[in-house]
């Protein structure tokens, strides 16, 4: 019996190599590493962007120049020394766009066969018409390819870059860059708002619904150049969509640092659903190498019965220090989080949710999974606060770990702020292994440990995985198999 | 909630300096009075007093206690049981009142005596465990503790002693024109395979303005049990702060109540050890306010040895614009295979400006153990509200009648028949319904020991 426990442990710690590791060489215009206003400055003229937006820039620069790094997440790493890192670089195809997916560059394509995912799947999709998915895909902080754009157009959609979105839109994202996430808000959200480099733009106009998933897959290319994508979604009253982001990145030797921001704004009895499969390279046995994942993502729900559900499958980062959150301003509305963070190797993870409940009648429901391996650390955080006028709140969080291995830790800091005594809150946490005799069960079925493994910890997560939508769902299960593969004999 | 300037808060507190004693301690002391002045009163910036403003205590300029107060044996009524326990130990204003303590009734084997004079005749058993087991290089309060104190209750129940009567350690503090401070030190040890029961009342004038800043350090050498209670009937205007650091090893079982009814500013750090396989704790809490009152319960269980087991109960209930706050935190240590830990908060506002901040946290570095916490908050169910009223119960009485529900699940755990109706008394006056209900008790545990074990036994089954 523990023969058979003892096995996946070690098997665990075995090499598992990368898959997705693997870099493409296209030449990059590239700045070189530093930064100071005049960084700020290029990237802005580079993207020939408006005087207020250089302004907003530079002043959250200044800004960044009198902050900490904080220090209070259960992560460690060394020193970031931002002078070292190139804050733009942009494939060479940027000034003339391909029109359709046949001129993007083959090598490009070759990339993402390889992850074998997107572009493939962007053909596949292209050719079946009606339900389908529009991909922007963001290739090293430029876009380089929007599909389906003329269908979004015209429903009133705009679906685009957000260099291109400051550039036809300038009124919509004046009006709504920074609401939710604002210059001064932290450290590396201000860094992200001096310097970030692209990112996708969404408006739903009223009442619309979007009629498909759209979705962005990001990646890193371009050895040590910090992605800094900023993403802003709004969607106008009665208006909903689903916004879907997945990520790979090939092997590195140096950390990679990537400080993205994602606004979401939802008026009046709006909703939006943002879904995230991050896996970006995690670093070597030692922890060496990966991506440093230093994410603000917030969503406002501003009117009246507006929605906001987010979630997240964590499986990639050396380390993860990311809090999607809802401020729940407009009465009746909705905060969702749902989320699955798989450390392995000497991966560090702190993450969790921040619900904020200010109009009355809002709800939150958080429901959160962590699982640890190897020299794993995995780490909820997670805040939900009533505020003094927010009537008849409703939370409930659970929040729940999964140890495998002895060398691996599981934490939970879950902050509770009550000011309204008309709330109700409910809090759930737990944390166990998978068990000897749900393995010995499976064995003696017939079903190698390995399997076993992979079934207890995706019969674990199912609560996540079904809010994801289909084509993420299977990714999702596809990408903890593999997580979980070469852990057994 | 703003951060203060401590530096300058604790200049107050130079006046105290010169107050040492100068005993066997000095060297440690000196060293807590230096680790106190580097790390000043903590600010709401410190993620462990991120919901309890220490402002109040720092701004207060604080003057000893005068040592003629007059205590007559009436005055300790209000706070003693219906029936008398073993053994009373009285102190008044931090100082050990040979008059009104009462320790004849004591049996062989246990040695009661105020720590005063403990560290003059004891100093042998004293030094292995005084100021070693409570952290004064981390913690401010217990670092000014350490470097000020000069009395409190020393017991020592020597190896295999049972002692089943409680022992009543009463601290009384009288109205003075001033706000005084005292910082009353206290030791429990219990030897290999003794048992101790004890309970703890604080106690002072509503209006008085003092500050008690309490240590206790708690050492469960192997199968010992203590089983402890405090109850907190401070002035309404008053500071406390009250550390509990708890030293266990193995089979040792340690249970240790709150029951917080008074104080303007309650501060509760219980700390434990578990330091040999199968320890045992349970800490229960109750904490009942109204008015202004601000209870902060912080408790960390750091499991060290594989097979212990941790259990932590704590129920509020929140009137008028009273705030509580709670923080527990577990520790599974890299080898403390097969722990079993156990915490919940359970919160109960009744009025419109009540506020509660919970923050339960695990940190857990072992894989085989199982881990639990759970915490709500909530109101009266007006459905039962409704329900009751249905039959004829006015609003009052149904309103307390649920609260007092609420309340029986904590006040059940208590095992001292006597203390037990104490609280029910005390709860009932705070219910604002005039007549004093009667209730069954929520809980059919029988008082003794062997019982406080087998429901250990029991927790860990479920």
């Amino acid at each position: 019996m523990t023969e058979i426990q003892s096995d996946p442990i070690e098997q665990w710690a075995s090499s598992n190599d990368y898959k997705y590791g693997f870099v493409t060489d296209i030449e990059a215009d590239s700045l070189p590493p530093g930064l100071n206003e005049d960084t700020v400055r290029f990237i802005s003229a580079k993207k020939e962007e408006p005087e207020w937006l250089l302004e907003w820039r530079l002043k959250a620069y200044r800004h960044w120049l009198t902050m900490k790094e904080p220090t209070w997440a259960k992560v460690s790493y060394p020193t970031i020394n931002y002078q070292d890192i190139i804050y733009y670089s942009a494939p060479k195809q940027e000034k003339d766009k391909p029109q359709s997916l046949d001129d993007i560059d083959p090598k490009l394509r070759e990339t993402y066969e390889k992850l074998g995912i997107p572009l493939k799947e962007q053909e596949v999709l292209a050719g079946v018409a009606g339900a389908s998915v529009a991909v922007d895909v963001v290739f090293d902080s430029v876009s380089v390819g929007t599909t389906f754009k003329e269908k979004l157009a015209e429903l009133g959609i705009i679906f685009c870059s957000f260099t291109e979105a400051v550039k036809e839109h300038p009124e919509l994202v004046k009006k709504y860059l920074g609401t939710v996430v604002p210059y001064s808000d932290n450290f590396f959200a201000t860094l992200n708002s001096a310097v970030f480099s692209d990112g996708s733009f969404v408006y739903i106009p009223e009442g619309v619904k979007c009629p498909m998933d759209l979705s962005t897959y990001f990646r890193i290319n371009a050895a040590s150049t910090g992605q800094f994508e900023r993403t802003l979604i709004v969607a106008e009253k009665g208006a909903s969509c689903s916004y879907l982001e997945g990520c790979t990145a090939p092997m590195r030797d140096e950390n990679q640092l990537h400080a993205a921001v994602v606004e979401l704004v939802a008026l009046d009895d709006a909703s939006i659903k943002y879904s995230t499969i991050q896996n970006w390279y995690p670093g070597d046995q030692d922890g060496k190498g990966g991506i440093y994942n230093f994410v603000t993502k917030r969503g406002k729900c501003a009117g009246r019965g507006s929605h906001i559900s987010w979630t997240q499958v964590e499986t990639g980062s050396s380390i993860t220090w990311k809090y999607p959150s809802c401020i729940l301003q407009g009465d009746n509305s909705v905060g969702e989080f749902y989320s699955v963070a798989l450390t392995s190797r000497k991966q560090q993870a702190d993450t969790g949710t921040k619900m904020v409940h200010i109009g009355k009648n809002t709800k939150s429901y958080i429901i959160s999974k962590g699982v640890s391996a190897q020299r794993g650390h995995n780490t909820y955080r997670g805040q939900v606060r009533i505020n003094k006028g927010a009537e008849n709140a409703r939370n409930f969080t659970q929040c729940d770990s999964m140890l495998i291995g002895d060398k691996c830790g599981a934490h939970t800091f879950p902050y509770i702020e009550v000011k309204n005594s008309t709330a109700h809150m409910e809090h759930e946490a737990t944390t166990s292994k998978i068990g000897e005799d749900q393995l010995f069960y499976c064995n003696s079925r017939g079903i190698p440990t390995e399997d076993a493994v992979g079934m207890i910890v995706n019969g674990f997560c199912k609560e996540v995985f079904a809010e994801l939508p289909m084509e993420f769902a299977v990714e999702a299960k596809k990408l903890l198999e593999v997580s979980l593969e070469g852990s057994v004999g | 909630m703003t951060a203060v300037d401590t530096k300058q808060d604790i200049q107050h507190w130079s006046d105290w300096k010169a107050r040492m004693p100068k005993d066997w301690l000095a060297p440690a002391r000196e060293a807590a009075m230096a680790r106190f002045e580097a790390l000043g009163f903590p600010t709401t910036r410190h993620e462990e007093w991120k919901y309890t403003s220490t402002a109040p205590i720092a701004r207060q300029s604080f003057v000893a206690p005068s040592a003629d107060a007059k205590v007559t044996a009436a005055d300790l009524d209000r706070y003693l049981f219906a029936e008398q326990p073993g053994a009373l130990a009285v102190f008044v204003n931090g100082r050990f009142s040979d008059s009104l303590s009462d320790l004849s009734a004591l049996p062989k084997g246990i040695t009661v005596m105020s720590l005063a004079a403990a560290l003059e005749s004891q100093r042998d058993v004293l030094e292995p465990h005084l100021t070693k087991h409570a952290d004064y290089r981390e913690h401010a309060f217990c670092a000014l503790n350490t470097a000020l104190f000069t009395d409190g209750i020393f017991v020592h129940v020597s190896e295999g002693t049972l002692v089943e009567r409680p022992l009543h350690v009463l601290y009384l503090t009288t109205p003075s024109d001033d706000p005084t401070a005292a910082f009353p030190r206290n030791i429990y040890i219990a030897e290999p395979n003794s048992k101790v029961r004890l309970v703890e009342t604080y106690g002072g004038q509503n209006g008085s303005v003092y500050f008690n800043n309490a240590v206790t350090e708690f050492v469960a050498r192997d199968n010992a049990i203590i089983d402890h209670y405090q109850v907190q009937r401070e002035s309404t205007d008053a500071f406390q702060v009250s550390t509990r650091q708890v030293f266990q090893t193995r089979d040792s079982n340690v249970s240790s109540h709150t029951l917080a009814f008074g104080g303007r500013l309650v501060r509760n750090n219980i700390n434990t050890l578990l330091d040999g396989e199968n320890a045992n704790c349970m800490f229960n809490g109750l904490s009942v306010l109204r008015g202004e009152q601000h209870v902060d319960n912080h408790l960390r269980v750091d499991h060290a040895q594989p097979h212990c087991n941790s259990w932590e109960f704590f129920k509020g209930i929140y009137d008028d614009s009273s705030r509580g706050a709670f923080c527990g935190r577990i520790i599974v240590r890299e080898d403390a295979q097969k722990t079993d830990a156990k915490q919940s908060n359970m919160s109960l506002l009744l009025s419109r400006d009540a506020m509660i901040d919970t923050k339960p946290q695990l940190e857990i570095l072992a894989d085989d153990v199982k881990c639990t916490h759970g915490a709500t908050v909530g109101q009266l169910d007006d459905e039962a509200i409704f329900y009751l009223r249905s039959r004829g119960v006015s609003v009052d009485a149904a309103r307390s009648l649920l609260i007092y529900a609420f309340a029986g699940e904590s006040i059940g755990q208590v095992r001292i028949a006597a203390l037990r109706d104490k609280l029910q008394d005390l709860l009932s006056e705070r219910l604002h319904y005039g007549e004093s209900l009667t209730f069954g008790r929520p809980f059919e545990y029988s008082d003794d020991f062997a019982d406080l074990v087998r429901a250990a036994d029991r927790r860990r089954e479920t």
